[in-house]
């Protein structure tokens, strides 16, 4: 059993959480009033993932993640105007805009993406441990991608070269049972993800990707591990979302019942209780945490209303380097 | 005739294809249960079962092949692929086995398959999701690739690929799929050989194809008022092209503008505007221009994205260029 080792360490997870998930109920809001556009794939409920995952990486090591990406880049660092404001498409965001919300980089958290294209990020996750395994860097690349990549020739062809080569990467499968409207047992002859990622000579654990103290324990372990040089491992997150997969979605493929028997495990409310429960929590230390954080977000709309879209005239920058600019 | 969407239209000539023969089946991402991407196959998988709805896994390479092997089989599959820019993954399959089985083995095994898929932008999806990539797909020897800019043709083009032996390729543009229209219901299947006028005109020929059709109509209306008559063609298929169209058109008006939503280098209008100087050279009066996109990923704000797409008001100062 995982346990919290003091109060500031109980609260730090507990603001990270907090923190994807008000920032996200946000954008739905500003979604609804026009301000974001496209596709808007809502992390809620998986919270606990990125939030007892991500700090266990240092700055040096590199993130990969996928369209659904909020929730990483909040707690590796970017900040939430510059978060905001790329929701919003204007030119403060921290892909200038361009990307939106299936598309966060930020350069100098080492953080690739932000890939929509499901499994994507696998390869690129390969490269970037080999490059620093040809560096002879002690760097570690964690990659994150949902279950649904699991069906992908990506995945398997990643796996069994990041193991063939034994490189430093840490693949992290976010298994919220869903693919789009898929559900795992529908689109996998083996439900059981880890042991995919054994049959190709890695080592690999599931997790209780509700429990924010099991991912944070799983994933420090896993992360030291691949930095000692023992090759690629792999974590099974069993998570659930508990909003649509995107903004647009009848959610035909499950029932609402099944919906609020995993909203029980809500990973924020069920860690509150058990920070409740050590007393490490109070009612202030709550509201302090709500107030800042509503302050944060409301700062970061303020930002992204006032800041100016990229001009047109900008359009092709960057499509090359400046140098060979052709078009 | 009745109203209605595109997308229901694609339904439509699913639903009709699916109780004509029963070797048809769908297969796809989500084509199931979750009712479509675009709901173009809602209700499918309650009225057909789920042998003939088929949810695939995640794994465009496998099930666009496995729509080969079962085409070979004696099947007649319909694989959707939810994007264009995921059908990528499966290029291999449809380069190197689809277009090329008939030929490479010979002449004894054709490839009976139909591969319907989203493209094109407009909807702030950026550059993961906004291509237009049917042009790449014409460049292939061995396949069909049509555009169905109507609701006659979204359902019509589908019944109509059905009766080919050989692979179609059909590129539904995503913007279409709310679009309202007119179907033309004594018209189940419909001509997969020819170009359509759209609207006729003497002074300029518009070429376009799918979602780029109804801003070349809607830049023709703006040119009437200024006396300009445009004619606005719609290739429907782009391989094998109706060039035969084309140079009539070109041939009364003396001028053309191709559309292409695609980027402008190696574009289909690059290929259109090199079969008009093949074909009809000495009738022209001035070269052929293209309005195509901006040689960028499609960026994911309003501004930018129209910026880099075909709109009607580019395409009306190309026609003024021309006109001098
Ligand atoms: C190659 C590819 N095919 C299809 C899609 C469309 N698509 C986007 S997300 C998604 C479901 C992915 O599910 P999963 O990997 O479990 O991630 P989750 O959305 O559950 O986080 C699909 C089918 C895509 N983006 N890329
Ligand atoms: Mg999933």
């Amino acid at each position: 059993m995982s346990a919290v080792r003091n109060r500031e360490h109980g609260l730090e997870l507990l603001r990270h959480m907090l923190r994807i998930r008000r920032f996200e109920e946000r954008a739905a809001e500003l979604y609804q009033l026009g301000k974001i556009h496209g596709f808007l794939h809502l992390y809620i409920g998986e919270e606990a993932v990125a939030a007892g995952s991500i700090p266990s990486f240092t700055n040096e090591d590199a993130i990969v993640a996928t369209y659904r990406e909020h929730g990483h880049a909040l707690v590796r660092g970017t900040s939430m105007n510059q978060l905001m404001a790329e929701l919003y498409g204007k030119a403060a965001g921290c892909a200038r805009g361009r990307g939106g919300s299936m598309h966060f980089f930020d350069a100098s958290r080492r953080f690739y993406g932000g890939l929509a294209i499901v499994a994507g990020g696998l390869p690129v996750a390969v490269g970037l441990a080999l490059a620093d395994k040809m560096h002879g860097r002690k760097r570690v690349t964690g990659c994150y991608f949902g279950d649904g990549a699991v069906a992908e020739g990506e995945f398997h062809e990643s796996l069994n070269l990041a193991a063939l080569w034994k490189l430093p990467v840490l693949f992290l499968c976010e298994n919220n049972l869903y693919a789009m409207g898929t559900a795992l047992a529908r689109h996998q002859s083996q439900p059981d993800i880890a042991a995919k990622a054994k049959a190709y000579a890695m080592g690999a654990d599931t997790v209780d990707g509700m429990d924010v103290l099991a991912v944070e324990t799983a994933t420090g372990r896993a992360v030291e591990l691949v930095r000692n040089g023992n090759g690629p491992y792999f974590l099974e997150y069993r998570t659930y979302r508990f909003r649509a997969h995107s903004m647009y979605d009848a959610e035909l493929y499950r029932t609402k019942d099944e919906v609020n028997e995993w909203k029980r495990r809500d990973p924020i409310a069920t860690f509150e209780q058990t920070l409740r429960q050590a007393r490490l929590l109070r009612d202030e230390d709550f509201q302090q945490i709500e107030a800042a954080i509503a302050t944060e977000i409301e700062e970061a709309v303020a930002f992204a209303e006032a800041a100016p879209w990229e001009p047109i005239e900008d359009l092709n920058k960057d499509v090359c380097t400046d140098v060979r600019r052709t078009t | 005739m009745t109203k209605i969407t595109y997308r229901e239209a694609v339904r439509a000539g699913l639903r009709e294809a699916l109780q004509r023969d029963l070797r048809v089946f769908l297969m796809g991402e989500d084509v199931g249960q979750y009712g479509g991407t675009y709901a173009c196959s809602k209700g499918l998988l309650e009225e057909f079962g789920p042998e003939r709805i088929r949810d695939t896994p995640l794994s465009e390479s496998t099930f666009v092949g496995a729509g080969i092997g079962a085409a070979l089989g004696g099947m007649r599959p319909i694989v959707e692929v939810m994007t264009v820019n995921f059908s990528l993954l499966a290029l291999d399959q449809i380069l190197n086995n689809a277009a090329t089985l008939r030929h490479m083995s010979g002449g004894q095994f054709n490839v009976p398959l139909v591969v319907r898929m989203a493209t094109g932008a407009g909807r702030q999806v950026a550059a993961q999701h906004s291509h237009s990539l049917e042009g790449w797909y014409a460049h292939i020897p061995g396949i069909t690739v049509l555009t169905p800019a109507t609701v006659t043709d979204a359902r019509g083009m589908l019944l109509a690929a059905l009766q080919e032996p050989d692979p179609v390729f059909i590129f539904e543009h995503a913007y279409l799929y709310s679009m309202e229209g007119e179907l033309e219901e004594n018209r189940p299947v419909v001509d997969i050989s020819r170009a359509a006028v759209r609207r006729p005109g003497k002074d300029v020929s518009l070429i376009t194809f799918g979602g780029s059709l109804w801003k070349a109509l809607a830049a023709a209306t703006q040119l009437a008022q200024e006396g300009i008559e445009a004619e606005v063609l719609d290739l429907r298929v782009l391989r094998p092209l109706d060039i035969g169209t084309i140079l009539t058109s070109v041939r009364k008006t003396h001028r053309a503008v191709v559309i292409d939503e695609a980027w402008r280098t190696g574009s289909f209008a690059a290929e259109v505007a090199a079969q008009i100087m093949e074909g009809a050279f000495y009738d022209l009066d001035a070269p052929v221009a293209r309005v195509c996109s901006e040689e960028v990923p499609i960026p994911y704000p309003k501004h930018l994205e129209e910026a880099a797409l075909p709109q009607p008001d580019k395409i009306v100062k190309a026609v003024r260029t021309l006109l001098g």
